[in-house]
């Protein structure tokens, strides 16, 4: 298992105080939290700050994590002194998130502490306790929201094995992946999430859906948009072509002299339901490369039968100083 | 405890679609407490449907199923940078705009 230099993660010396440790993840919550930042790799920074902050924040934590000394570099193979674990008690409850944190974490803190508690905890008689609901989101790609899917998920849950310990274990689920489906919309699935003590029933699985992006489209809610690249006469003379869709190929009308930019609205054909969205085809316009004197050529006679022709007309007025 | 590996695939509920949800289900998905959604509502960062409106018993809110997200978005904020109700608001509605512009300059 890889070491975890937290200090670092953190950007702060080892000597710093806990004001210091606060202020630090405070700037770096800020800058990393996954609902605000769009940055690559964000989330991951941001469990990454709330493992050490988890760790830090903690007087307790952070003499035990001392106590393995600084000569550790960040990714070293680690594994925790003999004895370790022995006298230190966890307090308080279960962090969210917990369950994303590393080995390494798990290996200095968690394991010693979540036996204890559900030693204390399943065993004892007459105690139902309803488990925990889980969330985790599922990445699908947009093909999947127009005509429905079933995915295979693994998932990391904590479970209580038959010595009462606690322990992570992966679970595959196979999961319908309904018609209609939107970007930030929650399935639910009832009694997948964590098991209850006692007679209690177990909690449920939210799974969140974000889409993969897409080469070819933009999602907004329930209605997409893809560009369509059309040939200078094409967007002139008006033409019939072949736009693409997530649901396949349809025959457009484009009509006569149509601006680059333009939004033809195909009424229906976005992501489907009891009130389906709509597809935009945003027009642009390509120019062929003159790159042959038969096509500079071409571009000359242009030039010759549109003399008259000034783009730059409209900009005239403000430009006389 | 082997749930894995289930034959047919699970089909759930999307919540979005379901008509409305109870403030039980939302402090239930959220894991909160009644007074953090009630303070949510207070801000106006979620507002319940107006069919019972904020006069009815808070007890009796229902909430659309778009709120979920939303209300999603404010708890982790609160949770995670620690702020308050009011500045919850402000985030979110800063948040919206971005995506706002982002999209205008994208399309």
């Amino acid at each position: 298992m890889d070491y975890k230099d937290y200090y670092k993660v953190m950007g702060v010396e080892r000597s710093a105080t806990q004001d210091d440790i606060k202020r630090a993840y405070r700037k770096l919550a800020r800058k990393y939290h996954p609902d605000v930042s769009k940055e690559a790799g964000a989330e991951a920074k941001f469990k990454e700050l709330g493992e050490a902050y988890e760790v830090l924040k903690d007087p307790e934590k952070r003499a035990a994590y001392d106590q393995l000394g600084s000569n550790w570099r960040a990714g070293q193979d680690f594994q925790p002194p003999p004895g370790w674990g022995a006298g230190f008690e966890r307090r308080g409850g279960t962090p969210d998130n917990e369950a994303d944190f590393s080995d390494f974490f798990e290996t200095l803190f968690a394991r010693s502490g979540s036996a204890r508690r559900s030693a204390s905890g399943a065993g004892a008689a007459g105690v139902h306790l309803r488990g925990q609901d889980h969330h985790a989101q599922v990445l699908i790609d947009l093909e999947d929201a127009y005509r429905g899917a079933t995915r295979t998920l693994t998932l990391r849950m904590p479970e209580v094995d038959a010595q009462g310990h606690v322990v992570m274990r992966e679970r595959t689920l196979q999961v319908q992946i309904p018609k209609g489906v939107r970007a930030g919309q929650h399935i639910r699935l009832a009694g997948q999430g964590a098991p209850g003590l006692g007679e209690g029933g177990a909690g449920d699985l939210y799974l969140e859906i974000a889409f993969n992006p897409h080469s070819l489209y933009r999602v907004e809610g329930r209605d997409v948009f893809v560009d369509l690249p059309l040939a200078p006469w094409e967007a002139a003379l008006g033409a019939e072509v072949q736009a693409p869709t997530p649901d396949g190929l349809v025959e457009l009308k484009i009509p006569p002299t149509t601006a680059p930019g333009r939004r033809l609205r195909l009424k229906g054909r976005g992501i489907p339901g009891a009130t389906p969205g709509d597809l935009y085809v945003v027009t642009q316009i390509v120019l062929p490369p003159a790159d042959t004197d038969a096509a500079r050529a071409a571009y000359q006679r242009l030039q010759g039968e549109f003399s008259k022709f000034n783009p730059r007309a409209h900009l005239k007025q403000g430009a006389k100083a | 405890m082997s749930t894995s590996d289930t034959a047919a695939p699970l089909c759930g509920i999307v919540m979005e679609e379901q008509v409305d949800i109870s403030i039980d289900d939302l402090c239930a998905v959220c894991r909160v407490e009644r007074t953090q959604i009630v303070h949510l509502v207070e801000e106006g960062v979620i507002e319940p449907l107006p069919a019972l409106g904020s006069a009815a018993q808070r007890t009796q809110w229902r909430f659309s199923g778009e709120t979920l997200n939303r209300a999603r978005r404010a708890v982790r904020l609160q949770r995670d940078l620690e702020l308050n109700a009011a500045a919850t608001a402000l985030v979110l509605d800063l948040l919206d705009q971005i995506d706002a512009l982002r999209r205008s300059t994208q399309a």
